[in-house]
């Protein structure tokens, strides 16, 4: 099947630092000079870390890889799982609709996600926060109809039980995965037929909800700081120990030199902020306010309605996670999803470490805003 | 019937502690060292006694498998590889061992690792299966610490590294070279052979694939005994086996039941029976999508074993089936699976990239019924000729369910296909 890149790529990728001790952790795992082998889980660390694999990730990895970029191009084209093109800011839904969970109701699940989200499989829903798709068999068979939210499995649906699980993913919840109708794992659902004689009482849930529920990361951007960096087969652990330690300090990369102010601590400042509103500032900083309208998709209205917010610097904007942007996207009165439609946090991290996207290149070479 | 103490999988739904100590507490990680040091003949020729077939759907006889790789390497190293891509429409047993029962595999991958020469070992994990690799790798760092992988693994004297690896969502790469591919960091597409993966496989050293299920079943088998194992289910179809029932029943699931039990008696006492009762079965698929349907008719007295489904044209694959009552629209269920292969072809072979398609768009049609009657005979021609003209099976796990379909169901195509020219049902429809 063909598949491209998407048409609007962000100018730069880095992973996080504890991203980047993972993916060269995972190098280690293969034979000298067969680095290539690693190419899948790289990909996918990016991915998990952006929501979707963009050119810049792309060479990024084949660089780490020392692979040429057709090479990672072909490996990104050909899984199914590689998300070309951006995704929904807080969630993908992956509805399973082959036979089995077909004959069970999956159709009416994706009816469920036309409704909800979009009309067509990958688009983006209005406010820029879902997107579906219908996924061949997830393997999760005799828990039919069941779907993918970020990281969990969400089975044994109903219509309404996931309708309800949008819902509540859309009000900033993320709802407990695994079987919706009081099964524990894929055991009969009206009592065990076989393995009685062993029972010694149950954990709570079983291993992936388990999974799910303590380190809490269904639907989070992964940055590495999740879970501690392990590496056994790297005889014993010290160099492995060290790492998360390092990883937490170090916090994701930020402009070092040429924003020697880091303001983000000095909110003195702060706007009373809505419920859930990323922090804001009552007024530019003493340099003055960035030309926020550099941002592709911002023009003098959203600008004067950011300012209003208390948004006035780019730093400001590239600091905003998934849950922020859902917010702003929410609450942009006339705009509603521009942030992730416009993907302004990406650009914003470019202006904030001072380089120029293609179209404040553009914008400030037209002087399209000049009166 | 089988009884709980001749069940390997014994935390099967995760129910009791999923931790190392639990999983020793159950019996697994016994005496490893000891079946060690029999040496790699007495763990072959066990193994062969066993009779135990793969579980991963093909069915080839494990010990004779591992029998083809080189007694002495020549500098290469060799590799074993545990294919835990589970993929195939309707099986979701392997996942339950990897989350649920994790030590019986890691352990099995040390002793077929040592029977075969192997110091490494990689499992290739489908990429959906998020939380299944976590559990399974936090098991695989469990084992690390406890000395049962790394250096001197378990005592036994061997070095031995297990490695956890991911896919990204293609069904092909389930096929043994294509997995190989993929583990290598290309795309998957399957390549010739010869030369077979234990001559030149992964990296281009000897290699040996193996499902999750026939690794894991290995140190029990060598604990009590090829005779125990294959006292279970009829000749050349011996042992137990994770079954799964999906679809159409009061109770699906997934359980470990002796082979050649009579897929009726597998329904009705772990799946609670056929919803509405064993008459209102339509159709059933043994063992995977590409198996061949057969209707409830073919079903009086089947045996779910290799042999049975092979004698009546179907196939026992995974042995994980699809049950369908009569409510079902039975050419859509196989119209979507002809979806699925369509999706789901690497592109390499002509017959199988153009042909896949062109059987789903005339599988479109005769959904709805806007047909002629003589394509059901031209369909059937087309999955002939991809049948066979491939690298790999998927084209003739494509080209399976359509020609089992119209086996056993042309007269409800024929019917649906006059129905939309004249608008009346024949004798046979009318239900």
């Amino acid at each position: 099947m063909l598949r491209r890149l998407h048409h609007t790529q962000p100018d730069a990728f880095t992973f996080t630092p504890a991203n980047l001790a993972w993916a060269q952790g995972q190098i280690t795992k293969y034979p000298e000079g067969r680095q290539a082998s690693a190419v899948i889980p790289l990909l996918w660390r990016a991915q998990e870390q952006e929501g979707w694999i963009s050119r810049p990730a792309l060479e990024s990895v084949a660089d780490m890889l020392s692979m040429d970029y057709i090479r990672v191009l072909e490996v990104a084209s050909f899984y199914f799982m590689f998300q070309l093109q951006p995704v929904g800011s807080v969630a993908h839904i992956q509805v399973c609709g082959t036979t089995s969970c077909m004959i069970c109701g999956a159709e009416d699940l994706m009816a469920v996600c036309q409704q909800k989200i979009a009309a067509k499989p990958h688009d983006l829903s209005v406010d820029g926060r879902f997107s579906w798709e219908e996924v061949e068999c997830l393997g999760s068979c005799s828990n039919a109809p069941m779907a993918q939210i970020g990281k969990d499995y969400y089975e044994d649906l109903t219509a309404k039980r996931f309708g309800e699980i949008l819902d509540e993913l859309a009000a900033g919840r993320v709802p407990i995965p695994g079987p919706q109708n009081g099964r524990y794992a894929a055991e009969p659902v009206k009592g065990l037929t076989s393995l009685t004689e062993y029972d010694s009482g149950r954990t709570q849930y079983n291993a992936s909800v388990q999974a799910a529920v303590d380190i809490g990361d269904t639907i989070k951007r992964i940055d590495g700081t999740e879970v501690p960096l392990v590496m056994p087969w790297l005889n014993g652990r010290k160099k492995a120990a060290a790492t998360p330690v390092k990883a937490k300090t170090t916090k994701p990369k930020q402009p070092k030199a040429t924003k020697p102010t880091k303001p983000k601590a000095t909110v003195t400042a702060k706007v009373s902020p809505a419920d859930g509103q990323p922090a804001g500032l009552s007024a530019a900083r003493d340099s003055g306010a960035d030309d926020l309208k550099m941002i592709k998709g911002v023009g003098p209205k959203l600008e004067n309605l950011l300012n209003s917010m208390g948004y006035f610097h780019f730093d400001q904007i590239a600091d905003w996670r998934a849950n922020d942007v859902a917010w702003v996207d929410e609450n942009l009165k006339g705009f509603k999803g521009r942030v992730s439609r416009d993907n302004w946090v990406d650009q914003a991290r470019s202006l904030a470490r001072g380089e120029e996207t293609a179209f404040s290149k553009k914008a400030a070479k037209d002087g399209i805003y000049d009166k | 019937m089988l009884e709980d103490q001749d069940r390997i999988f014994t935390n099967l739904y995760g129910m009791h502690d999923r931790t190392l100590k639990g999983a020793r507490a159950r019996g697994h990680w016994d005496g490893t060292a000891g079946i060690i040091q029999k040496g790699r003949d007495w763990i072959i020729q066990a193994m062969k006694d066993s009779g135990l077939r793969g579980r991963g759907g093909a069915g080839f006889p494990t010990g004779l498998k591992w029998s083809f790789m080189p007694k002495e390497s020549d500098g290469r190293p060799a590799y074993l590889v545990i294919n835990a891509d589970e993929s195939e429409p309707a099986t979701c047993k392997d996942r339950e061992i990897m989350r649920h029962d994790p030590h019986t595999m890691i352990e099995g991958a040390l002793i077929a690792s040592f029977a075969m020469n192997a110091h490494t070992s990689y499992i290739y994990i489908r990429g959906e299966y998020i939380r299944e690799r976590e559990a399974l790798q936090a098991a695989i760092d469990e084992a690390y610490d406890a000395g049962l992988l790394g250096k001197n693994a378990a005592g036994s004297g061997w070095d031995f590294d297990l490695f956890l690896h991911h896919g990204a969502g293609a069904y092909i790469c389930g096929e043994e070279t294509a997995l190989l591919e993929s583990l290598e960091g290309k795309k998957g597409m399957p390549r010739m052979k010869p030369p077979f993966p234990a001559g030149a496989g992964l990296y281009g050293c000897p290699t040996t694939v193996n499902n999750v299920e026939s690794i894991a079943v290995v140190p029990t088998i060598l604990r009590r005994g090829p005779e125990w194992f294959s006292s279970f289910g009829r000749p050349n179809n011996v042992g137990t086996k994770l079954f799964a029932i999906t679809g159409h029943v009061n109770t699906p699931c997934v359980f470990e039941e002796a082979m050649s039990m009579p897929v009726r008696e597998l329904i009705d006492k772990h799946g609670g029976g056929v919803r509405g009762g064993w008459d209102n079965l339509k159709a059933l698929i043994p063992g995977g999508a590409s198996c061949p349907v057969l209707p409830r008719d073919a079903l009086e007295g089947a045996i779910m074993d290799f042999d049975w489904m092979r004698e009546n044209k179907s196939s026992f694959g995974t042995g994980c089936m699809i049950v369908m009552d009569q409510n079902t629209d039975v050419i859509k269920a196989i119209w979507r699976l002809a979806k699925f292969f369509k999706h789901e072809s690497c592109g390499q072979c002509t017959p199988c990239r153009e042909g896949t398609g062109w059987m789903m768009r005339v599988m479109d049609r005769l959904v709805t019924g806007e047909a002629e009657v003589e394509e059901i005979d031209m369909l059937l021609d087309v999955t002939k000729q991809i049948e066979g003209h491939t690298i790999c099976a998927l084209g003739d796990a494509a080209a399976w369910p359509i020609q089992g379909l119209i086996r056993h169901f042309r007269d409800e195509i024929e019917d649906r296909i006059k129905y939309k020219k004249t608008g009346r049902v024949s004798a046979v429809a009318a239900e």
